[in-house]
């Protein structure tokens, strides 16, 4: 079957199967894309806010990880001058004898700011942000989302939010610099250390309109996904891309609240003198007259949101990694239910473990046994994923492409950080291995590697369906290879050196004879993190070439997916699709079945065809 | 033929409910989170000790009549609506509008109330827990009040006509409203028990 005839067959099944909405008879829905700043700006199209949320969330990417550049030639290499960095950091590089060193307070800034903007800014909003709104109106035949306005508002609170945080890191007192936790009393008093005044105000200020933004956003998808399916499309017929997005917002929406609330009770500490969590604390050699809080408190309300957080990062880039998997082994996933059922039970666990994030700060050792026991079971659902990804790629026709390609490696990175948090877990062998780099490296490969490999892999697959071309192949493979081989380089000694008991976040190891020879390894961490990091380039170089000159697409349907984003036409248009909407006879997986290759959601079944699974 | 209008009438509206008001509820599910998480820390809190015991300023259950009255007012005001009885309608929006600003100004008198018996937000945890959970509640009426702003300038500027659209957005104020009016009830009887 040539590939004009599939299209035409496409449009014709929507004409003759579909529903009529009578979307474009009334033209109120086009007014407000009549002009540059309604269609690029201030756009109301899911689709264009996709890619502004993806767009804003590599610049902080790029940001994010050249402070990690910074901070990493600090610890590989802390006899050497940073003085050409000064141009960049200006007073932060104190020089000396014309040795640059970088400033301890900025050392702490910058691993402070390089945890917030990665986990809220890239890989909350850059990661959910951009795929929950591409593909959740076009994988369940919406015209656009419930209420494309709070769409529009929610991109906008994340700008919002993100230009404080940007502009807090040009103060003069630098940026808030007491971990991405934000701890009190760190946090809650202005005078505890420079980044604590200023720096931190803006902090609270930028993350609560953050919390607005997931608000606003998570809000729509669930609306959507629970009331705008098109005809036929039962929860059960839904792609694995759409039951991750929908339960992540069900996080989100959950959680993000009570963050909002440790922010409030913080920002009453801070300006209106109350102690919700400040007691006997002495600053300069003076007793602080504010007494009777729990900074403890702080930390439960601050890990109520951390934990589910951690899943609202890798439920979606779990959910892109079974689709690009499914699609390009030409395969239906295997154990679709199971898949289901393990997302809702990793979310369900996600809400009763916090308290191990805590194991070593005070929390009473009884009740820690109940958060090991939860911490330990989410395992369980975790690894029907695995098995389950692994199992769909036994026997199938696979295409290695970039996409799968970064699908593949997602399973390997979340099979390694998921085995070390087996070891965390557990509260007695925490007491050994919290605050080192062995929990440095457990969570960057589960949460931070994983969770960007599965943003690549959706950025690779859906490309043509944001731009109409393709990413290039082969700077996308060096792209691959260079993050697969990289990420391990730099994450993998990590372990060891936490294991030896080296802890995290400290400026300089010179002091401790027993952490001293691990210099070599560090310097050896530090030029591999430096290498990864022109490597991303090299994809941010492709991503923008491809916008222009990439390989156009020529076909609808170019990987022969069987969703209903790829019945819509090339050129993309606001509502979607130009007729009527296709209607949806069977689940989102069948492929190699009756001796067809794929078999789109939108064919009608056969006589005694079952449509789902 | 029968079949296709079978098919359609069973799922392409598969919205039950208008999605604004789902979207409502979604944002209460928030806020209910957002009260679990201050309510839950305040049990924690006074769990840990060192809590003043003070009783509440008895304005507060004026404010929880006048709270009350206008959720009946304003369900009332929905009804005259539907009913396409314009007058009534105006009357009761308005009226609405009035006692919950009427208690706004309660609220004010009360955290006055209890600020001169001595309780105020820094001394003791339980004060500066009491007036953020109240405080958090007002800011959540003052954008119910705004919504019945809104409903009151329409309702007395746009010529009277019953149309789904204008019964949606009722609805949507009405859900809004009884929702801060129950979560009043729940934090004062959480409270006055739990002091």
């Amino acid at each position: 079957m040539t590939n004009t005839e599939t299209m035409y067959q496409t449009d014709v099944l929507i004409e003759e199967q579909g529903f009529d909405d009578h979307f474009h008879e009334h033209h109120h829905g086009d007014k407000y894309q009549t002009n540059f700043i309604t269609h690029y700006v201030f756009s109301m199209d899911h689709k264009v806010i996709a890619r502004q949320f993806l767009i804003t969330g590599m610049i902080w990417a790029i940001i994010g990880a050249a402070m990690s550049v910074v901070f990493r030639l600090q610890l590989g290499f802390p006899e050497e001058s940073l003085t050409w960095l000064k141009p960049l950091l200006g007073k932060w590089i104190v020089v000396s004898d014309g040795v640059g060193k970088l400033a301890p307070e900025f050392y702490y800034a910058l691993v402070t700011m390089h945890g917030t903007i990665l986990v809220f800014f890239v890989l909350t909003a850059g990661l959910s942000g951009t795929f929950s709104n591409l593909l959740i109106p076009l994988q369940v035949g919406a015209r656009d989302m419930a209420s494309p306005f709070l769409n529009m508002l929610s991109y906008w609170f994340f700008f919002l939010a993100g230009c404080i945080m940007f502009y807090s890191l040009f103060l003069n007192t630098g940026p808030f610099s007491g971990g991405w936790t934000a701890y009190p009393p760190l946090s809650a008093l202005p005078q505890a250390s420079s980044g604590s005044g200023s720096g931190m105000t803006l902090w609270l200020v930028s993350l609560t309109l953050f919390v607005v933004s997931v608000l606003l956003g998570g809000i729509n998808y669930i609306t959507t996904v629970l009331n705008l399916r098109t005809k036929g499309m039962s929860l059960f017929r839904m792609p694995l891309t759409i039951w991750a997005f929908f339960v992540t917002a069900i996080l989100g929406l959950l959680s993000f609240p009570v963050l909002a609330s440790g922010f409030f009770m913080l920002i009453f500490d801070r300006s209106l003198g109350t102690s919700f969590f400040l007691s006997e604390i002495f600053i300069g050699g003076q007793a602080l007259d504010r007494v009777g809080g729990s900074p403890i408190l702080y930390q439960h309300l601050f890990w109520f949101l951390g934990h589910p957080e951690v899943y609202i990062i890798i439920l979606p880039a779990m959910g892109i990694v079974s689709e690009v998997l499914s699609v390009h082994a030409r395969k239906p996933i295997f154990g679709y239910r199971a898949m289901v059922f393990s997302i809702l039970a990793i979310a369900f666990l996600s809400f009763i473990v916090w308290a191990h994030h805590m194991f070593m700060s005070g929390v009473n050792p009884f009740i820690s046994n109940f958060f090991v026991l939860f911490t330990l079971i989410i395992a369980v659902p975790s690894a029907v994923k695995v098995f389950n990804w692994i199992t769909t790629l036994y026997g199938g026709n696979i295409r290695l492409n970039t996409a799968m390609l970064f699908a593949i490696g997602f399973i390997s990175m979340f099979i390694s950080g998921g085995l070390t948090g087996i070891f965390l877990g557990n509260s007695a062998i925490d007491i050994t291995m919290h605050d080192t780099y062995f929990v440095v490296a457990h969570f960057h490969i589960v949460m931070g590697v994983a969770a960007f490999f599965g943003m690549f892999a959706g950025i690779y697959h859906w490309y043509p369906k944001m731009y109409g071309r393709f990413m290039n192949e082969t700077l996308g493979k060096i792209h691959f290879w260079g993050t697969m081989i990289g990420a391990y380089l730099i994450f993998w000694p990590m372990h060891y050196i936490g294991m030896a008991g080296v802890p995290r976040r400290y400026y300089s190891f010179d002091t401790f004879d027993a952490f001293k020879h691990f210099d070599t390894l560090n310097k050896f961490i530090t030029v591999a993190a430096i290498i990864v990091f022109f490597v991303q380039l090299l994809f941010v170089l492709n991503f923008f070439y491809s916008i222009w000159k990439g390989r156009k697409m020529t076909t609808q349907n170019p990987y022969g997916a069987t969703t209903l984003e790829w019945s819509t036409p090339i050129e993309p248009i606001h509502g979607n699709w130009p007729g009527k909407i296709p209607a949806v006879h069977r689940w989102a997986y069948d492929y190699n079945k009756d001796e067809r290759e794929y078999i789109p959601q939108y064919v009608p079944l056969k006589d005694g065809e079952e449509g789902d699974h | 033929m029968m079949v296709v209008e079978q098919v359609r009438l069973e799922s392409n509206n598969n919205s039950r409910i208008n999605p604004q008001l789902f979207s409502l509820w979604m944002g209460m599910a928030s806020i209910v989170m957002l009260f679990g998480a201050l309510t839950s820390a305040y049990i924690v809190k006074q769990g840990a000790g060192n809590w003043l015991d003070f009783k509440v300023p008895s304005v507060f259950y004026i404010s929880t009549a006048i709270i009350i009255s206008s959720s009946v007012s304003l369900h009332l005001a929905r009804n005259a609506y539907r009913a396409g009885k314009e007058q009534n309608f105006k009357f009761l929006v308005l009226t609405t509008l009035v006692l919950g600003l009427a208690f706004l100004v309660c609220q004010y008198f009360g955290w006055m109330s209890l600020f001169n018996s001595g309780v105020d937000l820094k001394t003791n945890p339980a004060g500066s827990f009491f007036y953020l959970i109240t405080w958090m509640h007002a800011a959540h009426i003052v954008g119910g009040v705004g919504a019945l702003l809104a409903t009151t300038i329409n309702a007395y500027t746009l010529k009277f006509k019953v149309t789904e659209l204008r019964k949606n957005r009722v609805e949507m104020v009405l859900h809004y409203w009884h929702f801060i009016d129950v979560l009043w009830i729940y934090l004062l009887i959480f409270l006055i028990y739990l002091k």
